[in-house]
């Protein structure tokens, strides 16, 4: 047995044990930290997958923003917990039991009976790269073969901020998400944020830019953006804009619309919707991305600093 | 020289994967959150720099060296804030008490 697989091995326990005590720790803090560690961990497994694209948006996403997401809605519910601490009862437990019980099998049923030689697109994805003069597969998939459903997904992203929108109160509608953060001005957080902004702006666009040829993209370099922006705002150097804001709504769905827009171009000039002629393909897929990876990061920083609570004055 | 290099290597991260493992026993087994933070940050400080120094020699370009060195100073940041934010507010419920 070679040191990798030894290595996998105690990866795949270590992972299924976190997960095991994340579900059974008693805590909400507790099961929120152990779900960030679960997804770095998640992001590891990607890497000796060499999914390196999914392990980067794992480690951001799965790891990082909902990591925070949880812990924000822990530090919420900590005074609602002792009431909500009566046990379930025996029926509820036992039909969870079998639930639980019943698509672990259905799921490991269906890993059993894949067949040997799974169907694939791979050999095809790579053969038809030159389409598009990108080098990187995971990028192609997205932006030209599958550029439908990268599309819509910013289309949910959207509708996931106008549901936290909808959360606001009455006279809070249109106001600034979250409470305004204080921070020591001479404090070490200010410094953070005063230091690091400059090298997460430009390693978030390297990410995005690198995407094109290199594992990375418009997401994973967007949700470095979004938390260099966080970083800011919770240091108290500056605020989050107003919902009703013109150039943010704009922003928002900047993405989206570009895409639509290129994807009509195509129905207009080309063989069909979403088609890039080809001569034009990179520029336009890199004009997607940069509109998409201003909408990401406005998006994600404000799904994190949640409903509106604070009523703009006239 | 190729066997320098990897002396060099399995030398320098031995030496940062024990630093790792006395901060993770520092960080299990100190009484109070200040020690348990002086542990952790022997972890990250030292052991991240000695397996970064390490794999400097199996970097293929300066452009690779540099990142691992940037990853690094960056790894450094965020564990000094950190520590920092941790300490102050665990010096100020103390107080409190």
């Amino acid at each position: 047995m070679s040191i990798a697989t030894l290595f996998e091995i105690v990866l795949v326990a270590v992972m299924l044990g976190l997960g095991i005590w994340t579900i059974t720790v008693r805590e909400t803090y507790s099961a929120a930290v152990g779900f960030i560690a679960y997804g770095l961990l998640v992001a590891l497994i990607w890497v000796r997958l060499d999914a390196v694209d999914v392990a980067l948006t794992e480690a951001a996403i799965g790891g990082g923003l909902s990591g925070v997401l949880l812990l924000g809605a822990a530090a919420r519910l900590r005074g609602a917990e002792p009431r909500a601490a009566t046990a379930p009862g025996k029926a509820t437990r036992a039909a969870a039991a079998a639930v639980s019980v019943l698509t672990a099998a259905a799921l490991a049923t269906a890993v059993l009976l894949l067949p040997d030689s799974v169907p694939t697109l791979a050999p095809t994805v790579v053969a038809n790269a030159w389409a598009t003069s990108l080098a990187n597969p995971v990028t192609n998939v997205l932006m030209a073969f599958r550029a439908m459903d990268t599309m819509l997904e910013k289309v949910v992203l959207l509708l996931a901020i106008i549901g936290v929108w909808s959360l606001a109160s009455d006279n809070a509608w249109g106001g600034r998400p979250g409470p305004r953060h204080q921070a020591d001005p001479q404090g070490i957080l200010v410094f953070l944020a005063r230091l690091l902004p400059p090298i997460g702006i430009v390693i978030g666009i390297y990410i995005f830019w690198t995407g094109a040829n290199h594992p990375g993209g418009a997401f994973q370099g967007g949700a470095i953006l979004a938390s260099m922006w966080l970083l800011a705002v919770m240091a108290g150097l500056t605020d989050m804009p107003p919902v009703s804001s013109r150039w943010l709504r704009f922003v928002l769905v900047a993405g989206p619309g570009l895409f639509l827009l290129v994807g009509i171009f195509g129905l207009w000039l080309g063989p069909g919707f979403l088609a890039y002629p080809r001569t034009l393909a990179k520029p336009l897929i890199l004009g997607i991305e940069v509109a998409m990876v201003l909408t990401i990061a406005a998006t994600l920083g404000l799904l994190l600093a949640g409903a509106p609570e604070r009523s703009v004055r006239r | 020289m190729s066997l320098a290099r990897d002396i060099v290597t399995i030398a320098a991260v031995s030496a940062g994967a024990f630093f790792f493992l006395a901060g993770t026993v520092g960080l299990l087994r100190f009484p109070d959150t200040l020690t348990r933070l002086h542990a952790l940050t022997k972890a990250d400080n030292l052991g991240l720099g000695l397996v970064v120094l390490g794999l400097l020699p199996q970097a293929g370009s300066l452009r690779d060296g540099l990142k691992l060195v940037s990853i690094w100073l960056l790894g450094l940041l965020a564990g000094a804030t950190v520590s920092q934010l941790i300490a102050r507010t665990a010096r100020r419920r103390e107080t409190a008490r």
